[in-house]
């Protein structure tokens, strides 16, 4: 099977998934994940874990052994500022212009802060910042983030950690069409390998989470499962699927056929 | 060689090295304690430890195959002469996260669904609290500090020769066990500090008989009742080295949590709020290397407490055997 590759930010990419790499019950188990995902790029949550004796922590140096891609997040912020300190923080830690902007407006629903998003998406890219926002279905806020300086979206399925799917498809599949040039990623709510292949046949072009597979039974297994119903998704995508009918349309034409059910006696 | 004649050096003196060295001297062997702090358990993070004895519980963020170690460990402590209640844990959640409390229960085994009546039953300051909890009847608790003074001394009226406060080179011995914890990073590059930080707190009038734990999407805690109606209240998770004081943020969210659990905690005077770094390894599960008459057993991670005894059992037989079986050898 080929698997095409896609660009985020210019880096060829030929994983679909990224990954989350908090919630794991170990590092080991973090580790298992990421290989049985086939995962290249690994977010990575600066505020909550911060080191303050030494420049990173022991659990950073495990993550920057694992051979993916690092995109640093600034889960948990809850102003444009705090979001802004945290990204410098990131860039300095590994070396990166990337960055998971999270600008979050209540603790009860994680929601994103539109406003504050569009304000750090435009001093961060001004800053040379890789920006990949964590927004809405929302296409005005979508635009203001383009202008911004983001060449990326990551659109929610539903509330952060719900594990609740595509909330909103119909709202999904209008910004699919209204953005089919902008790589589109799905950023939190996926609980199941199905909601992640739906997003994918609906062409979205990678997807992103975490507890779905940090807190399975078995989170190698289901880091297999999600590898598999991505690239799935994403081949049914380029295959064109048939459209919906309302009325049934045998596959074998019966007509002309006077003695069809021979068989069955 | 006869047991009397072999000498053991045990080095830290948390629960593991406690343990440790109580375990040979019962069994007969001349052993060593040696700890760097010069106050008992001050340097050690089993100071801080919630000291649930929780097999099923714990194997909720853990490994299920940990749970027949970890009964056989809790055996242990049933069958020495230190204080351990046998009162089950108690889980609940505020009823817009019932989602939590079902998949806890689905990843968990050895629990009952039980309903207001049986809770308040069971706990009764919990009267109305909550309509739903899930009960481990064959978990344990005991209070770590009072145990860890009670180990420390046993040991003395077993002869073992204790030394605090001590750096210098120790005297030759036929086994050294090395217990140290983030002490012996140097020796397992593996090895890394994950933060942990919890409050005590005091509150006249109130009283439970078991560990509450607390599901929570972003905050969850556990309130653990200490004697003297003291009740600790833990603990954060934190991939950090920092060892530095409790955070604000830290500190709102486990007096929050406890708070939600029942009101009265309102009243509660706050004694402690006190940080440390659990030592882990890759797979947070404690490991026992072994390297000739060098042994050292580390990564206890959030299972100091339940299974100190067992890998106490385990390194004693490796020491009269030479016998290496378990999950825990390295």
């Amino acid at each position: 099977m080929s698997k095409p590759s896609f660009s985020l930010y210019g880096t060829q990419l030929s994983s679909r998934l990224l990954l989350g790499s908090a919630l794991y019950p170990s590092p080991r188990a973090l580790q298992g994940a990421v290989k049985s995902s086939g995962t290249q790029i690994v977010t990575l949550s600066l505020r909550r874990e911060s080191a303050q004796d030494s420049s990173a922590s022991d659990f950073w140096g495990l993550i920057q052994t694992l051979d993916v891609n690092l995109l640093p997040n600034t889960a948990g912020c809850r102003t444009a500022k705090e979001a802004i300190t945290t990204a410098l923080m990131g860039r300095e830690l590994f070396d990166t212009k990337w960055v998971k902007l999270e600008v979050i407006a209540n603790d009860d629903t994680l929601q994103p802060d539109l406003f504050g998003l569009v304000e750090a998406t435009k001093e961060l890219s001004a800053q040379g910042f890789q920006v990949f926002p964590y927004t809405t279905e929302d296409l005005g806020a979508a635009e203001k983030l383009l202008g911004a300086g983001a060449e990326i979206l990551m659109p929610w399925g539903s509330p952060i950690g719900t594990g609740r799917g595509l909330m909103n498809p119909y709202a999904l599949k209008t910004m699919r069409n209204y953005f089919p040039k902008v790589p589109l990623i799905i950023d939190a709510g996926i609980g199941a390998p199905s909601h992640a292949s739906s997003a994918m046949e609906m062409g979205y072009d990678a997807i992103l989470l975490n507890t779905a597979i940090a807190k399975a039974g078995d989170p190698g297994r289901m880091g297999q499962a999600f590898k598999l119903a991505i690239e799935a998704g994403r081949l049914a995508y380029e295959a064109l699927m048939i459209e919906e009918r309302d009325m049934a349309q045998p596959s074998t034409p019966v007509a002309g056929t006077p003695f069809f059910d021979l068989e069955t006696r | 060689m006869n047991k009397q004649t072999q000498i053991i050096n045990v080095v830290g003196a948390g629960i593991l090295g406690l343990w440790q060295a109580y375990k040979l001297a019962k069994e007969g062997f001349t052993v060593r304690l040696y700890e760097k702090s010069s106050l008992p358990f001050e340097a050690s993070s089993s100071r801080l430890a919630g000291a649930m004895l929780a097999p099923f519980c714990e194997a909720e963020a853990s490994e299920q195959h940990l749970i027949p170690h970890a009964q056989r460990s809790l055996e242990i402590w049933r069958e020495s002469p230190f204080s351990v209640f046998m009162h089950g844990t108690l889980i609940v959640a505020s009823p817009r996260d019932r989602a939590e409390l079902r998949a806890f229960e689905k990843r968990t085994k050895g629990h009952q669904r039980i309903e207001a009546k049986e809770i308040c039953k069971l706990e009764p300051v919990l009267e109305d609290r909550f309509q739903e909890a899930l009960f481990y009847k064959d978990e344990a608790h005991l209070a770590p500090r009072p145990v860890m003074q009670a180990l420390l001394e046993a040991l003395i009226e077993l002869n073992v020769d204790v030394h605090f406060d001590f750096e210098g080179k120790r005297a030759p011995a036929d086994f050294e066990i090395d217990t140290r914890g983030m002490g012996a990073k140097e020796a397992l590059p593996d090895l890394r500090p994950v933060r942990g930080e919890m409050a005590v707190v005091t509150l006249n009038d109130f009283s439970l008989s078991r560990p509450v734990r607390l599901l929570h999407p972003r905050m969850p805690c556990y309130i653990v009742p200490w004697p003297d109606r003291q009740f600790m209240i833990g603990a954060s998770v934190i991939e950090s080295d920092d060892t530095g004081p409790v955070s604000v943020r830290s500190a709102l969210e486990l007096l929050g949590a406890a708070f939600s659990v029942h009101p009265g905690f309102g009243e509660a005077k706050i004694l402690e709020l006190s940080a440390g770094t659990r030592p882990s390894l890759p797979d947070n599960i404690p490991k026992i290397f072994i390297d000739g008459t060098n042994i050292i057993v580390n990564g206890a991670y959030r299972h100091g407490f339940l299974l100190a005894p067992l890998l106490a059992d385990h390194v004693s037989s490796y020491i009269k055997e030479e016998r290496c079986e378990g999950m825990f050898f390295e």
